[in-house]
Parts: C-alpha cells; sequence; structure tokens
C-alpha cells in the first residue's frame, strides 16, 4: 500500500489470514499511514499495530507465531502501543477459544471466547446495533442509531474475566461483547471496514486516540 | 436487522443496465454505482458476472480490487466461479462472499471444499427455483431458468446447508422480472429447512413486498436489481417502508 496522509503509522500485520485490502484502504482514507508488516522488522517504529483476522481460531493463532507476532503483539501491549484487533483478531486478544481447545490465545485481555449460544441463525451475519459503554474512544459521541450499527460475521464470542474490559455490547436473540479493552489494547467483533460511515467513523476515533495519546485507554 | 442488498450485473467489467443516478459520472462504472449504493443506506452488494467468455474474466478480478478499496460495505461475486481457484482469487482480491449456483449444483462437492477451505460465512448458494406443475414443490433451474435439473429445491437448501453453505440467495424464477412479489412459500419453505440466513430474491414490484417476504417468507435479506437500478425506489425508500412494517432495518 502507497503511504496516506500525515496521520499516525500504522502497521497492519499481515500473516495471511485475512485480506487487508479494505482495512488499509479504510485506514488510508482517514489519513493513516499504513505499513502492511508480514515480519515484526517491519512493524517497528509504528504508532500503533492493527490486527485483522478471518477463518480459525487454531490457525491463525499457528500463523501469527509462524510470522513471529505472538511475542511482538505482547511487548507492544507491555510497552503501550496501541492494538487494535478486528474480527478474529479480537478473539486473537483472550486467552483461549472453544473453536480450537488446548490452543493458547495471546492472553493480553483475560478471559476467553466462546461459540454464541443463542435461538438465532449462527453465523450471525449481519448488522448489529452497538451499546457502548461510557469512556471508549470507540464510542461516537453523538449520531443516530445507524452511527452504532455495524457489521457483523462471527459464530463465537468473547467473554471477558473483567467486566471492565468490556467496551460494547449488542444483541443476537443473546446479549454479546461486541468490542472489548485493557490498557493500549482494543478490538472489535465487527468489521468496520465494511460497516460503511459508521465504521469509517470509528477506525477514525481510534486513530485519533493513537495520535493523542491522551484519550489512551481505548 | 434486515439487509437490502441492490445486485449489479456485470460483463466484461461494465454494468449492465446502468443505474441512472443524479450527477453519475459513468453509470457503467460498478465501483462508482457500488459507492452511490453505500452512500444511500444499501446493506450489501451482489455483484453478478455475466462475461461469456473465460478469457475476459480478469476483468472480475480488477473490480474486486477496486471495490474494496473504494466501498466500505460488504460483497458478494457471482456467476462463472466454478472451482476453487476461481474462488480462492476472488476472494484473495478483497470480495467478501463468492456465490455458487450451477456449479453447486454440478459438484455438490465444490460447496464443502470451499467451506473447509475458506469458512462457511463466505459461501452463498445460490438457488435459482420453479414452483413444480404438480405442486410437489419447487424444481432447481440452472442457465438462468432454462436447464431442469430434476432436483427438489428445498431438499438441495438443506444438502447445500450441510455441506456448509453460509447463506443461501433464493431466487423464485417465476417471479423474477414480474414485480408481482416475493414467492413467499418458496422463502418460507427454505428458510424452514435451512438453518442459516436466507436472501429473499426475485419479484419485488411495490415497497410492500419487501417487508412481507420477511414477514411472511422469513427470509433474513432482500435482493433486488431492477427496482433500484431503474429507479423505482431507492434504498432509502425501501427500508423506510419495510420500518413501518415493523421490520428491523439499519437506517
Amino acid at each position: 500500500m502507497t503511504p496516506g496522509g500525515s496521520g499516525p503509522i500504522i502497521a497492519l500485520l499481515d500473516y495471511e489470514m485475512s485480506n487487508l485490502r479494505s482495512v488499509g484502504k479504510a485506514l488510508e482514507r482517514l489519513g493513516a499511514r499504513v505499513r502492511v508488516a508480514a515480519r515484526p522488522a517491519e512493524a517497528t517504529g509504528v504508532d500503533a499495530l492493527v490486527l485483522p483476522g478471518v477463518g480459525r481460531f487454531g490457525a491463525a493463532m499457528e500463523r501469527l507465531q509462524a510470522h513471529g507476532f505472538t511475542g511482538m503483539l505482547r511487548e507492544a501491549a507491555a510497552d503501550g502501543t496501541p492494538v487494535l484487533g478486528i474480527c478474529l483478531g479480537l478473539q486473537l486478544l483472550f486467552d483461549e477459544s472453544e473453536e480450537s481447545p488446548g490452543v493458547p490465545g495471546l492472553g493480553l485481555i483475560p478471559g476467553a471466547v466462546r461459540r454464541l449460544r443463542t435461538d438465532r441463525k449462527v453465523p450471525h451475519i449481519g448488522w448489529s446495533e452497538v451499546d457502548w459503554r461510557h469512556g471508549t474512544v470507540l464510542a461516537p459521541e453523538d449520531g443516530g442509531p445507524a452511527d452504532r450499527t455495524y457489521y457483523f460475521v462471527h459464530s463465537y464470542a468473547c467473554e471477558p474475566v473483567d467486566d471492565g474490559d468490556v467496551r460494547g455490547t449488542a444483541t443476537h436473540g443473546v446479549g454479546f461483547v461486541a468490542a472489548a479493552g485493557r490498557g493500549p489494547v482494543a478490538g472489535v467483533q465487527f468489521h468496520p471496514e465494511k460497516s460503511s460511515r459508521a465504521g469509517l467513523a470509528l477506525l477514525g476515533r481510534w486513530l485519533h486516540g493513537v495520535a493523542t495519546r491522551e484519550v489512551m485507554p481505548a | 436487522m434486515i439487509r437490502v442488498i441492490p445486485c449489479l450485473d456485470v460483463d466484461r467489467g461494465r454494468v449492465v443496465k446502468g443505474v441512472n443516478f443524479v450527477d453519475i459520472r459513468d453509470a457503467g462504472d460498478p465501483v462508482e454505482l457500488a459507492a452511490r449504493y453505500d452512500a444511500e443506506g444499501a446493506d450489501e452488494l451482489v455483484f453478478l458476472d455475466i462475461t461469456a467468455t473465460h478469457e475476459e474474466r480478469d476483468t472480475i478480478i480488477h473490480l474486486v480490487e477496486r471495490t474494496a478499496e473504494e466501498v466500505f460495505i460488504p460483497f458478494t461475486i457471482g456467476g462463472g466461479l466454478r472451482t476453487e481457484e476461481d474462488i480462492r482469487a476472488v476472494l484473495a482480491a478483497g470480495a467478501d462472499k463468492v456465490s455458487l449456483n450451477s456449479a453447486a449444483v454440478r459438484d455438490p462437492d465444490l460447496v464443502e471444499r470451499a467451506a473447509l477451505r475458506f469458512g462457511d460465512q463466505c459461501i452463498v448458494v445460490a438457488i435459482d427455483a420453479k414452483r413444480r406443475a404438480d405442486g410437489s414443490g419447487w424444481e432447481v433451474y440452472l442457465a438462468g431458468g432454462r436447464t431442469e435439473t430434476g432436483i427438489e429445491a428445498v431438499a438441495w437448501a438443506a444438502e447445500a446447508v450441510r455441506r456448509g453453505a453460509g447463506e443461501l440467495l433464493v431466487t423464485s424464477m417465476d417471479r423474477d422480472g414480474t414485480q408481482v412479489g416475493f414467492d413467499t412459500d418458496l422463502l418460507a419453505a427454505i428458510a424452514e429447512a435451512a438453518a442459516v440466513p436466507v436472501i429473499a430474491s426475485g419479484g419485488a414490484g411495490t415497497l410492500e413486498h419487501f417487508a412481507q417476504a420477511v414477514t411472511v417468507g422469513h427470509a433474513d435479506a432482500v435482493l433486488a436489481a431492477s427496482v433500484f437500478h431503474d429507479g423505482v425506489y431507492t434504498v432509502g425508500e425501501v427500508k423506510a417502508a419495510m420500518a413501518r412494517d415493523g421490520v428491523p432495518v439499519r437506517r
């Protein structure tokens, strides 16, 4: 990807588990300078990391490891570098997942990922409104329901141990965590890069948080 | 929320039956039209590639790349995808989902292989169905309704889901182009048999039809082409009408 504006420098982690085109272009449109990184060496000296992901938890952890990103993500979080996980990228921030028993996650947010236990159709595919908690940079300050409605594709959802790590919830027959965060680490279950205006606005708020730092944690 | 999905027919990278939006620079450019539909509130888009010759199919890859870079809602590519490699190329270029129709009927294993490799959520199986004259359900047709298969549509829907289809795009060939409303009997029968989202297609004519696909047909999404392209209704008008009838939509 070509350098974007003069905004924060974002490393977009490429570990072969998702298409990066839309995420990268969305961030660039918002002024970020995006570096697609396939190795930790390509993700140094950046302002923040974006961890996208589509697919299975176990396969994703294996690929993250193969690309040398697991240690780098833990160090980055410890150093206070903002990390944004998207979809499976959010789930990887947790300790473990029912999808791949026995495979340890990144462990950056205490808790587990469990299959959606709902009488509705799974995977949950479609748009849902998010009920944001107070005090997160991810939440819109105003606007109508459409400004809090995002596109989801998932069968599993995160369950943080500490309720204080929940950033927003949504409903699919049953309530589930749509966004979580701890310190500089945050993630969203939905796809902001596929959520039209509302999604771009969310990425814009996160980038602003990265640029100013004062509003962290996410 | 129930999704509203405009469908664009694309031939050699250009939209057939272009939309007459005001101020549009190029009514044949799929990416520009897609961006307009996004701005109007479309929840998703389907591009149906009707390019006949295989040599010119690279145009669709280029279209997918441009769309993924410029349009920030999910989109599906259908038409002409026959192999895992065809599917991989379109997904790698940035499409969110692929829609399989004749290839799935001819080679049901393809659905299984593709779902395992790429994930259920990106495999849509499209079913074109026509009511059987003897009333024994619906028949699956291929080639735009020209080829009969001998396969019953509800049974095929259930099999497609068993094999890993993440969604079903159900088009009534009896209703397609008639504007008399969706075949809600067909939709309800398939929704009952399949535990994945059903996208209703074929027959939209009035604003009320869209809500009926959901309230009577139990569809999870509604798809239409000509009512949007011909400027009969905007996506916003359809959503407002659905909301009036108590159907939850993003607006």
